[in-house]
């Protein structure tokens, strides 16, 4: 097989990702799912720019208020969630017959099923169909799975142009930039910006009738884009649902350009991620309501697409189906985490999410941003992957992630789980907070250790006291400035609780007898 | 990962030897208490007629109302100067009975290509499988009325001829009335659109950025 590594990574320690293949024990997935630098660094580089913030919290509250709005039109949204959840925890469960069963429907409607155990083997397989076809440019429906395992960057290293179509995506892509948000991947730009961008770098616009209204800009792009659709041999998709009743594949868009894909070109490849089967054609009526209310906010998106095989005369002649894995089998093996897998890529939790909304999704460095992100991207790689470990961290817990999910991910319950995971991996080496945990442990079992221990913080904070005018210490030395260096450290109090109980019963015992005399 | 481990038919076995080793166990039951399809459809009535209009208009398509016996004359008003219609094989002649312009049929002589279909001001018309009131959806299912999925796709205006009977309430209703779900599905809501600036839904990128709507009431 040819083909190979994606060439152009977010970052180099991508690399440490690589997975060891069959019999060398870790099948984590690989590409576009490891973050290069700690969730910490990554985020305070974002948290410079105060356009990205103020772009991100203007568009961020215009879809939570929309979505809340179709949501409420919904009476019976609670018992569509959990037929949702319960649809894909049924997937999970059966997942190898259900995949047996796609397959052969599939097979039988005209199809050619593929299997990919991670994303070089995804890449290399496509790269080879595209090869077969004898074109060298490929028009592309916006994909997280595509994007996840890296095949724009390997087309590229064979010669190959992939052409992205979602207008997002091609903002994204002629910025020269990297995507920030599932859904919405230009998110981080406003109006302004994106006709800069499409000034600069859009082949041919038309400088005269380009301006930053909306309009204006999807003309220019719907100008950019015609003559390549119209005159496309291959396309590359991926799918929102597969159908293992009837082998149908379901895309979810807006703009037609996903539409134009899956109809025009001659040949027709589907990167498909093992989880998003659902069982039957029926199970649509759930995630047809469920996915487009959570992630643009609509009651329906424009256009929904349903293909099943080939169809004499109507849209591809050979259609490709590839199956991937990289990273969810071991995901699945988790009990308490495999519930990742049931995420429809709707968006919902990164547009609730007040992390996300003040560091974008650039600072995750993975394909996969928000609280979706810091729990599916670690999992799918492996814990041990560049920076992946830092990212059950980048959380405040608040739990507006799962109130908005709609297939009932307990993201704050995966991410406990995750620290915890990482806690327990490093049990036995030393650690800092264990050993000062350990002293606090020693001196509170006892109470006259635990007194002692206050009244020595209480002597020796007491010039602390006078300096700071008892406001607390912003800035303690190494190594206690791991903690003040994002929160000040508060005084002991000039008085203990304890003391001041002890003097209160002492003057409560001496009026009392007082007044019995 | 070596050659030998990619060879044909082990990444299969493989994937599936894996998820049947880490999958769960237990057996699910899905609820099914949302509210369903019900067992004998009811007829459309004028409140879920009503309500098929206000959301199609709410997504900026433009709607008009008339008796079956004014189609012609709606349809030839609705399409106005438009110089070229192209119609699916199954659209009735009785639809564009006085429509003045040129009626090309897609497959009469010739299927038509996609260069035919991307003249400017050219528009189709077509009929739809089944609509949903409450998304405001059309659902195309390439049956008769409707054709092949390109001819509702390039031309730059689309016109769809909705039956009375055809109007569902909700999504579960629609794909239960949809006949063969392996026929290529199209669900249409609206003209082509994008939320990909600022998040805001602008009308017309690539399908069509016209979507006329006529019910066909009584």
């Amino acid at each position: 097989m040819t083909g190979g590594e994606p060439a152009a990574r977010r970052g180099g320690v991508a690399e440490a990702a690589v997975a060891t293949g069959p019999g060398g024990g870790h099948r984590g997935g690989t590409g576009n799912i490891v973050a290069p630098l700690p969730f910490p660094v990554a985020a305070r580089r974002e948290l410079g720019d105060a356009q990205l913030r103020a772009n991100l919290r203007r568009a961020t509250h215009t879809i939570r208020d929309k979505r809340l709005r179709v949501v409420g039109e919904v009476p019976d949204w609670p018992q569509l969630r959990a037929a949702g959840a319960a649809i894909k925890n049924d997937v999970l469960a059966r997942l190898p017959e259900l995949l047996e069963q796609f397959e052969a429907a599939a097979t039988a409607a005209g199809a050619t099923v593929h299997w990919a155990r991670d994303a070089a083997e995804a890449c290399a397989l496509v790269t080879d169909l595209v090869r077969g076809t004898g074109s060298t440019e490929v028009v592309k429906v916006k994909s997280m799975a595509t994007q996840e395992i890296g095949l724009n960057e390997a087309l590229a290293e064979a010669g190959i142009a992939a052409v992205e179509t979602d207008l997002a995506e091609l903002i994204v892509q002629l910025a020269d930039d990297t995507p920030s948000h599932i859904l919405v991947p230009a998110i981080h730009y406003n109006r302004r910006q994106i006709r800069e961008i499409f000034a600069r770098r859009m082949p041919g616009v038309d400088l005269g009738t380009l301006t930053d209204e909306p309009a204006a800009l999807a003309e220019a792009a719907r100008r950019h884009l015609r003559a390549k659709f119209l005159s496309a041999k291959v396309a590359v998709s991926g799918a929102n649902f597969a159908i293992a009743e009837t082998g149908t594949l379901v895309v979810v868009e807006s703009e037609g350009n996903g539409r134009m894909c899956l109809t025009l070109p001659e040949t027709l490849i589907s990167v498909v991620g093992v989880e998003k089967l659902l069982p039957t054609f029926r199970d649509l009526e759930v995630f047809l309501q469920l996915l487009p209310r959570s992630s643009t906010g609509e009651r329906m998106n424009p256009y929904t697409s349903m293909w099943t095989g080939v169809t004499p005369g109507d849209g591809p002649t050979t259609l490709h189906i590839v199956l991937v894995d990289n990273g969810r089998t071991t995901t699945l093996a988790d009990p308490v985490g495999r519930q990742a897998l049931r995420c429809i890529r709707c968006s919902a939790c990164l547009n609730v999410c007040p992390v996300y909304e003040r560091v974008g999704g650039r600072a995750y460095g993975s394909v996969y941003p928000g609280p979706i992100g810091a729990i599916l991207s670690p999992q799918l790689t492996g814990p041990e992957a560049g920076a992946n470990r830092s990212l059950p961290y980048a959380s405040t817990l608040c739990g507006a992630c799962f109130d908005a999910c709609p297939v009932r991910i307990d993201i704050p319950q995966v991410l406990v789980h995750l620290r915890q995971r990482g806690v327990d991996a490093r049990r036995g080496r030393p650690s800092a907070e264990r050993a000062a945990m350990r002293t606090m442990s020693w001196v509170m079992r006892d109470r006259r250790r635990y007194a002692a221990a206050l009244r020595a913080a209480r002597r020796g904070s007491a010039p602390l006291r006078w300096l700071t005018g008892g406001r607390g210490v912003r800035r303690l030395p190494w190594p206690l400035s791991a903690w003040t260096a994002s929160r000040d450290a508060p005084l002991p109090a000039a008085q203990t609780f304890r003391d001041w109980w002890a003097a209160r019963e002492g003057t409560r015992a001496a009026g009392g007898r007082r007044d019995a005399g | 990962m070596t050659p030998a481990d990619r060879a044909a038919g082990s990444a299969r076995e493989e994937i599936l030897a894996r998820i049947r080793a880490a999958r769960p166990t237990a057996p699910v039951t899905v609820p099914r208490d949302y509210r369903t399809a019900p067992a004998v459809p009811t007829p459309p009535d004028a409140d879920l007629l009503d309500l098929l209009v206000d959301r199609l208009v709410d997504y900026r398509a433009t709607v008009r109302r008339c008796a079956p016996r004014d189609v012609a004359g709606a349809l030839a008003d609705l399409l106005g100067p438009v110089p070229t219609v192209v119609a699916p094989a199954g659209v009735p002649e009785t639809w564009l009975s006085t429509y003045l312009g040129r009626i090309r049929r897609d497959g009469d002589p010739a299927p038509l290509t996609v260069a035919d279909l991307d003249e400017p001001g050219l528009a189709v018309v077509t009929g739809c499988a089944v609509a949903v009131a409450q998304t405001g959806t059309l659902i195309l299912d390439g049956g008769p009325e409707q054709g092949r999925r390109l001819l509702s796709l390039v031309p730059d205006h689309h016109l769809c001829v909705v039956r009375a009977d055809q109007v569902v309430a909700g999504v579960p209703e629609a794909l239960a009335r949809l006949a063969d779900p392996t026929r290529p599905i199209t669900l249409i809501s609206g003209p082509s659109a994008t939320s990909d600036i600022e998040l805001n839904r602008v009308e017309g990128v690539h399908g069509p950025r016209r979507l006329d709507v006529l019910l066909v009431d009584g």
